[in-house]
């Protein structure tokens, strides 16, 4: 009895320390958090009154302080400099400059993600429901179809594993569906792999589009070819993740997995369509984001820091072949708007 | 009978007479414990992905992949804690090493940073749970009175649940308050892992299962009968050890459904990321009563028919229009479906098998639903994509139809022999 009277001090005594110390962890921590949204992000910003217009940069803003996640743009010739900041934040976004999409966290008691497509004054024109993490996301030429994809998830303990969800919708508020639900070609015949993936649209126009198709259990990453008349899409090659069409329509930058082993390191590689032939580009690094073209001759993709969580910087890499630079700092999810 | 009856004490031997309708005061202290140890695990679990994407700015494709290959390791982790327990006779020794495997986890994600150290610790964390679920089983039995232990894992599973369904809210509201809390997230988790642990190690007795039969079993040995394969193979356990993988075959996973769901009700996509915190709320309000009309009805019966409610499930998934109420009514039949079976499960392996392989035989059981719950996973994927997501799933349905009634009757035996013994108190 005294023994179990014992135990139950010490057990008491475990609970409160826990208590204590994660209780004045917590407390610490939101402080800490309150403070560096209430500080003003350490950037430079363009006069309000003269915001960054015509060829320019909009991206997602990752500079900590009250601007976090803020969509931002600067000038293409001038990338480093001031930025304009809108008054919507992001965790994906593309844009044509009159439109853009915009996949976000609605973060609460119970989160929730959405898409939302805002019109050039940010204002909401069409919302739309997500599964999951915002994964990519990217709108055709003329801004008229709008492709997202994010990561499906289940809960710990009861999972099929990792999935995503492509679906393309248009401006016009048309559904496409789930881009799974198209017919799989190989050489004009159709297949059915027991399990498929589907992410990374990039558009050629409003009826063709570029994508990734995996399957596992077949061991296959294509690149597919989709036609949204004919609900169909079209095995090009193998080995392209995440694809991206050049300005010029004629290469295809992409994420290339070139580890040995069973690991994953993805490089950025080009794709010339009419040879079919392949260039590794100069980064090193683990790339894991779907490309942007900055113009026929530039790549750009964001990198996260490795010493500051949640903080990015936007890279260019030559597609030629040269040395990768910081192109922004602080910031993800590059679009280029072209005038 | 014999098994059953030697392993029960008699009535009133443990608890005084008064207490009898009450559930032992060790079942309520395991079930702090998982609620604990659920808090900690499933805060964690909700925003990994999150803070995989959006922390470190990866994506989620490994961690799906690693998650699932671990889900196998857990399985068959399971039924060498089920032995470990039995073999010495130590099952609270057993599951403190479970608990305590998956505490120091929760510890390493303060220090981890990377993708490769964070699903490594998400694997030994599996490990844990897969070396503690057994013993921790064993223990409910061993603590429970015969008659009401279908009542006891209602009990546990509920309090289990409620962990389950507290977890990822505490970790919502965490990143609600600060955006960017995710170490804050794992503190909290670390320190409901402790409480647990501590709840655990120092509040519950190490009780002796064997050596506790044995001494009420004139002439036995004083350390009981010792561990042995063979008992685990006695006939009827056998027989709803294939009972449980033939339905577990059956069994394709909340996924697919909630995935079926979503394909084509803007509701459900909406609340995707939550569907499952809606089936473990039907599940935690049906857990106790489900167990007691177990109690009263016989448990195979409640543990096949259960099944229905999962082929009901199927339905809703497999229709063709989508509205909210199809979905929500998929989410409550699946809850009925863990009620009616997850600890309805254990109560009944534990039943029927030898006090010397008890643990082992719960373990075993479960692993078996486990495991052809996987394989039933991998397979529905050929027909999703084969037939499509309506014909796929009313396929699954009318397969279920067939099967329940089969093994209905061959698990007719088992509920007769616990009436007899109840009978016999």
């Amino acid at each position: 009895m005294i023994e179990r009277k014992r135990r139950v001090t010490v057990f008491v005594l475990v609970v409160l320390v826990v208590v204590v110390a994660a209780g004045a962890y917590g407390w610490s921590e939101y402080s800490r958090s309150r403070d560096a949204q209430t500080t003003a992000s350490d950037v430079d910003l363009a006069p309000a009154d003269a915001p960054i217009t015509g060829e320019r940069i909009v991206f997602r803003s990752t500079a900590p302080g009250d601007l976090y996640g803020r969509v931002a743009a600067v000038a293409a010739d001038d990338p480093g400099g001031p930025r304009s900041v809108a008054p919507v934040a992001c965790d994906r976004i593309d844009t044509t400059g009159d439109q853009s999409v915009c996949l976000r966290t609605d973060r609460g008691i119970v989160t929730t993600f959405e898409a939302q497509l805002l019109d050039a004054d940010w204002q909401v024109i069409q919302t739309w429901p997500l599964p999951g993490i915002p994964s990519r996301t990217r709108l055709s030429p003329d801004g008229s179809l709008i492709a997202t994809t994010s990561f499906v998830t289940g809960h710990s303990y009861a999972t099929t594993g990792f999935s995503t969800e492509t679906v393309i919708h248009s401006a016009g508020g048309d559904d496409y569906g789930n881009i799974e639900e198209f017919t799989l070609l190989e050489n004009g015949a159709e297949i059915a792999p027991v399990d498929r993936n589907m992410w990374g649209v990039t558009f050629v126009d409003d009826t063709t589009f570029y994508a990734t198709t995996q399957s596992r259990a077949l061991g296959h990453t294509w690149l597919v070819e989709g036609d949204l008349e004919a609900r169909t899409l079209s095995v090009v090659r193998d080995g392209v993740e995440c694809p991206s069409l050049s300005p010029d329509g004629s290469r295809i930058a992409f994420k290339k997995d070139v580890d040995d082993g069973s690991g994953v390191h993805w490089s950025i590689a080009v794709l010339d369509l009419a040879s079919g032939e392949e260039t590794v580009l100069d980064e090193e690094r683990n790339v894991d984001d779907q490309v942007e073209w900055l113009d026929d001759d530039t790549l750009l993709y964001g990198l996260p820091r490795d010493d500051e969580p949640g903080v990015s910087d936007v890279w260019a890499v030559p597609a030629a072949g040269g040395a990768p630079k910081v192109l922004i700092p602080e910031a993800w999810s590059p679009a280029v708007v072209r005038s | 009978m014999y098994i059953t009856l030697r392993d029960r004490p008699k009535a009133g031997e443990q608890a005084p007479p008064r207490s009898k309708q009450k559930v032992s005061s060790v079942v309520v202290t395991l079930g702090v414990v998982s609620l604990m140890t659920d808090i900690s695990s499933e805060a964690v679990a909700a925003i990994l992905p999150l803070y995989v994407t959006a922390a470190l700015g990866l994506t989620t494709i490994a961690y799906g992949f690693i998650d699932g290959l671990m889900q196998g390791a857990s399985a068959l982790v399971r039924i060498a804690g089920g032995w470990a327990a039995d073999r010495g006779d130590h099952p609270k020794w057993v599951a403190v090493a479970g608990y305590g495997l998956s505490m120091l986890t929760r510890a390493g994600l303060l220090v981890a940073s990377g993708f490769a150290a964070i699903t490594a610790l998400v694997a030994v964390d599996r490990v844990g749970k897969g070396i503690r679920t057994a013993p921790r089983d064993a223990m409910i039995t061993a603590a429970s009175d015969p008659a009401h232990l279908g009542r006891s894992f209602g009990v546990h599973r509920t309090l289990d649940t409620i962990g389950a369904a507290l977890g990822p809210l505490l970790a919502f509201i965490v990143l609600w308050a600060i955006p960017d809390g995710y170490t804050t997230v794992f503190v909290l988790s670390l320190g409901c892992a402790v409480i647990g642990f501590a709840l655990l190690a120092l509040l519950v007795p190490d009780t002796r299962p064997r050596r506790q039969a044995a001494s009420k079993t004139a002439g036995a040995k004083p350390a009981g009968r010792p561990f042995s394969w063979r008992s685990v193979a006695e006939p009827r356990l056998r027989r709803l050890l294939v009972v449980s993988g033939v339905l577990g075959l059956l069994t394709i996973g909340d996924g697919f459904i909630y995935l079926a769901l979503q394909s084509r009700d803007g509701f459900a996509t909406q609340w995707f990321p939550l569907l499952y915190v809606g089936t473990n709320l039907a599940y935690l309000a049906l857990a106790i009563p489900v167990g007691r009309l177990a109690d009263r009805v016989g448990r195979a019966r409640v543990l096949v028919l259960g099944h229905l409610a999962l082929l009901a499930a199927y339905l809703c998934a497999g229709a063709a229009t989508g509205v909210a109420g199809l979905t929500i009514a998929a989410l409550v039949l699946l809850g009925v479906f863990y009620a009616a079976t997850d600890g309805v499960l254990a109560a009944l392996a534990g039943q029927l098998a030898d006090t010397s392989v008890r643990a082992a035989a719960i373990g075993t059981a479960q692993t078996v639903v486990a495991v052809s719950r996987m394989i039933s996973a991998a397979a529905f994927g050929f027909l999703w994509y084969g037939l499509g997501r309506g014909p796929a799933m009313l396929l699954m349905a009318a397969v279920l139809a067939v099967a329940v009634p089969a093994c209905f009757v061959a698990l007719r035996g088992l509920d007769a022999a616990r009436v007899t013994t109840s009978g016999a108190a």
